[in-house]
């Protein structure tokens, strides 16, 4: 009976915007505007774009049980795009985004049809090597220049307004696109459309007997994840003035899944905190001599055997209050 | 005939060679890949690395220890036999009970920490392996000319595929770990140490990566990311395959490296993609595997 | 071969045995005993704790505490494969027939763990179904046929105790006629059985005694010649 009181009450704040959540969306969304003054803008980019790259991961793994192995096709992929459409056709930087995000949206429609027809391990197989697909052809393809990448792309001027040459425009515009990716992604998760992912992660064959046609969500889920993805990567290509075949490789599609689990599947922070870490972490290394793929595996194995709910999601599990999932 | 569909023969027939060299590769990872699925429901994806670790201990062998091929081929498999054992009874035993999906981002780890290590350690250009002095030079088939040691790389795979398929399905041990794949609580009920059984599949499984590795070393030369991409294309063999039959697997694995080296002589810009390409074709019409059956 | 003449020595005693999976808590204070020789059937609604008391013995269970003793040795705390080992063999109620292994590979797949067990032509002619018939694949065969095995498998094996989760289950009378000759035929070769049975009727014709649980304990022992004066309280706790 209290645990119902409760409940309802927890349910309450929510609907009137006062949860912990929300004030913590806040407070990290001012401590995003402030940061530029404290850290190099350039690093706080690139945090940004795998925050976004990861929480878009995240919304396949973590609320539709889906583990995408292949997401560094979306991410490279859109990069591609957007270099090249900015830098040799002339496009418009918000156009050249829009591009990368479509281009990423319809190779995940390509993905998704394919993959959708095996679960679990296989589908996870299955990604990966469409994504490794993707990774050859930016090798081969004239337009991506192999082992060189599209370098030099322009920044431009985005709406015909904001130079994004200068870093705190481009560092403001980059914030935006986070703030309404995560937004976007936080409606989703928070829909109907959302809580039917969840069911179809706990339990397909019962959504499938409540009559939901399960595939078609999982697609639509996909797809989202893929257009965000691959706008988290022409955001990058933008942020760096570079297109390059790292962001392809498996290696990459492996590391966002890293950022997820360290920082938590199925939270909505964690993506971002696992993200930040792990850019800053691979920074930090990046002036040792210590070998980045080996600190990263093990974490990933310690992750794996000791630590499976990541830092936000033992965050949570140890609050009192456990309705605030 | 001096052509056919306007190619050289012997240029045919050379890209076929290699390709069933490749196929041979995907044949026995493919294989280990299978076997280790089956008995533990872990996706491997260590052993690309665990391929490379092969390689390399052959070449440590015969750079620090003076131990040729021969001896290579015996202690290089067993080498990463043990070092599978170590990984299974350590880490990969504690995460059955958890999705299976935690098995595959562990063994994703391990590769990076492998890979990561040996590059580290020796760079990323490859170390070349002399072919052994009894498989030197060359057989004049008349219609193509065939390198010894690469028709002995053909044979050997092929061997140990067929060695391997009829341990499992024809012997009373294949037998113990047929049922323990299907049932390994009541396999453990008839009084056989299923654990024990599992550290040794996953042993083994990984023991036939390695010898890969030994074979490989000296037609590819002895590199860190040597199995980096190499595994990726087995996952697609195995998907097209499926996971359910041992001789699907070996079936699949020669056949595409056929394919991919037709890919080369005909449109050798799509030779990359040839197998992901049969994957996506082949999971529209039968998502289960060619071999496969629907879990 | 088992001493059959011998049925004073209790071949398997369970005491205060408590079994858990997981967190459901589904034995609460099992106790009974089995004399060599003997033909016992566990009887009890579903859910009572039959079946759990069989995987409790072969230590396919979470968590167990109290005693299970076989011929003296403790089996709590063993290592599971090691228990059948010991001679104990066990027919679970799904039957277990491997569908990937051959008729033959199923029945000489159990490793012989003692002396004395039947030999394939001793089996053959106490299960005519399954001669000739070695290559088939194991679960092509008929549900009974399917039974017939999983308990011809463990005959090989030289166990003494032998474990039959409802043997009958979903069989036509034909077949129960069959598998009921088998078990009689067994009980004079000196095995002792442990039996999980729901259809009693075939349970009176074989077995000596008959314990009744009742969430996850015994509540009753009716020794089998006075099954007859006791058929109304039997029939209420089996509620028929």
């Amino acid at each position: 009976m209290t645990m119902q009181t409760r409940d309802t009450l927890h349910e309450g704040i929510v609907m009137y915007g006062g949860s912990p959540k929300i004030l913590l969306a806040g407070a990290g969304l001012l401590l995003a505007v402030l940061a530029p003054y404290a850290l190099y803008p350039v690093f706080l980019m690139k945090v940004l774009c795998f925050a976004l790259f990861a929480c878009a991961f995240n919304l396949l793994i973590g609320f539709a049980g889906l583990l995408s192995f292949g997401h560094a096709a979306f991410f490279g992929g859109a990069a591609y795009i957007a270099a090249h459409v900015v830098k040799v056709w002339g496009w418009a930087p918000e156009f050249g985004l829009i591009a990368a995000t479509a281009v990423a949206g319809l190779m995940g429609l390509v993905f998704g049809l394919i993959a959708i027809r095996r679960q679990g391990i296989y589908f996870a197989m299955i990604t990966l090597a469409l994504s490794q697909m993707v990774f050859f052809l930016a090798l081969q393809l004239p337009f991506t220049h192999g082992e060189d990448g599209i370098q030099g792309v322009p920044r431009g001027t985005l709406f015909g307004l904001f130079d994004l040459g200068q870093p705190l425009t481009m560092y403001y515009t980059v914030l935006a696109i986070f703030v309404a990716g995560f937004a976007l992604i936080w409606r989703t998760v928070h829909s109907p459309f959302g809580q039917v992912l969840k069911a179809i992660r706990e339990n397909e064959p019962r959504a499938v007997s409540l009559g939901y046609r399960t595939d078609r969500y999982k697609l639509v889920a996909f797809v989202l994840s893929a257009s965000l993805a691959g706008l988290a990567g022409g955001t990058k290509a933008l942020v760096f003035q570079l297109a390059s075949l790292t962001d392809v490789t498996w290696q990459m599609s492996g590391e966002v899944v890293l950022m997820t689990l360290l920082g938590g599947m199925g939270t909505l922070f964690g993506p971002v905190v696992g993200a930040g870490l792990v850019v800053t972490l691979e920074s930090y290394l990046a002036s040792t001599s210590l070998p980045v793929p080996v600190v990263i595996g093990c974490i990933f194995v310690v992750c794996v055997l000791l630590f499976r709910r990541g830092i936000v999601g033992e965050l949570l599990h140890r609050l009192p209050g456990k309705g605030n999932r | 005939m001096s052509h056919l569909f306007g190619i050289p023969p012997q240029a045919l027939f050379g890209q076929l060679l290699l390709g069933l060299i490749n196929g041979s590769f995907y044949a026995l990872l493919s294989l280990g890949l299978a076997v280790i699925f089956g008995m533990l429901n872990v996706v491997n994806m260590a052993h690309g690395a665990l391929y490379m670790v092969g390689a390399f201990v052959a070449w440590l062998l015969l750079t620090y220890l003076g131990v040729g091929y021969w001896g290579a081929l015996v202690l290089a498999p067993l080498a990463v036999g043990a070092v599978g054992l170590v990984l299974e009874r350590t880490m990969l035993r504690r995460l059955y009970k958890v999705d299976h999906l935690y098995g595959l981002l562990l063994t994703f780890g391990l590769a990076l920490i492998f890979e990561g290590a040996f590059r580290h350690q020796y760079g990323v250009s490859g170390q070349p392996y002399p072919i052994p002095e009894l498989l030197k030079g060359g057989i004049n088939l008349g219609f193509m000319y065939l390198p010894t040691y690469r028709g002995w790389v053909v044979a050997a795979s092929l061997l140990v595929c067929l060695g391997t398929w009829f341990a499992i399905e024809r012997t009373k041990l294949g037998a113990y770990l047929r049922a323990a794949t299907e049932n390994p609580t009541l396999v453990q009920a008839f009084g056989i140490n299923v654990p024990v059984m599992v550290s040794l599949t996953y042993g083994f499984g990984v023991a036939l990566a390695g010898l890969a590795g030994v074979l490989a070393a000296p037609i590819y030369q002895v590199s860190p990311l040597m199995g980096s991409n190499l595994i990726i294309v087995v996952f697609a063999v195995v998907v097209i395959g499926g996971m359910g039959s041992i001789l699907g697997a070996i079936v699949t694995g020669l056949g595409l490296g056929l394919l991919e080296g037709l890919a080369k002589v005909f449109y050798p810009e799509a030779s990359n993609i040839v197998v992901f390409v049969i994957m996506a074709v082949v999971l529209m019409v039968k998502p289960a595997g060619l071999f496969g059956r629907e879990r | 071969m088992p001493d059959g003449m011998n049925t004073k020595t209790a071949m398997l005693e369970i005491a205060d045995l408590y079994g858990f999976y997981g967190e459901s808590h589904v034995l609460h204070g099992v106790s009974l005993e089995v004399r060599q020789g003997e033909v016992v059937t566990l009887l009890g609604r579903n859910g009572a704790g039959k079946t759990s008391t069989m995987r409790a013995i072969m230590g396919i269970m979470g968590k167990r505490t109290g005693s299970i003793r076989f011929q003296g040795t403790e089996l709590i705390g063993m290592a599971q494969h090691r228990i059948p080992r010991l001679g104990i063999g066990y027919v679970p109620e799904e039957r277990g027939i491997f569908s990937s292994l051959s008729v033959d590979e199923n029945l000489t797949l159990p490793p012989v763990v003692k002396e004395g067990g039947m030999t394939v032509p001793q089996i053959h002619e106490l299960f005519p179904n399954l001669r000739g018939r070695g290559s088939t694949q194991g679960t092509r065969l008929s549900g009974g046929e399917q039974q017939m095995l999983a308990i011809a498998r463990i005959l090989r094996t030289g166990a003494t105790l032998i474990l039959l989760d409802e043997p009958t289950e979903g069989l036509a009378p034909v077949i129960i006629e069959q598998i009921g000759v088998a078990v009689r035929a067994l009980k004079q070769r000196g095995f002792t059985i442990v039996l999980v049975e729901q259809n009693f009727r075939f349970a009176a014709t074989i077995a000596d005694r008959h314990y009744v649980m009742e969430e996850g304990h015994v509540v009753d022992m009716i020794p089998n010649d006075q099954l007859h004066a006791n058929m109304d309280k039997l029939h209420t706790y089996l509620g028929v």
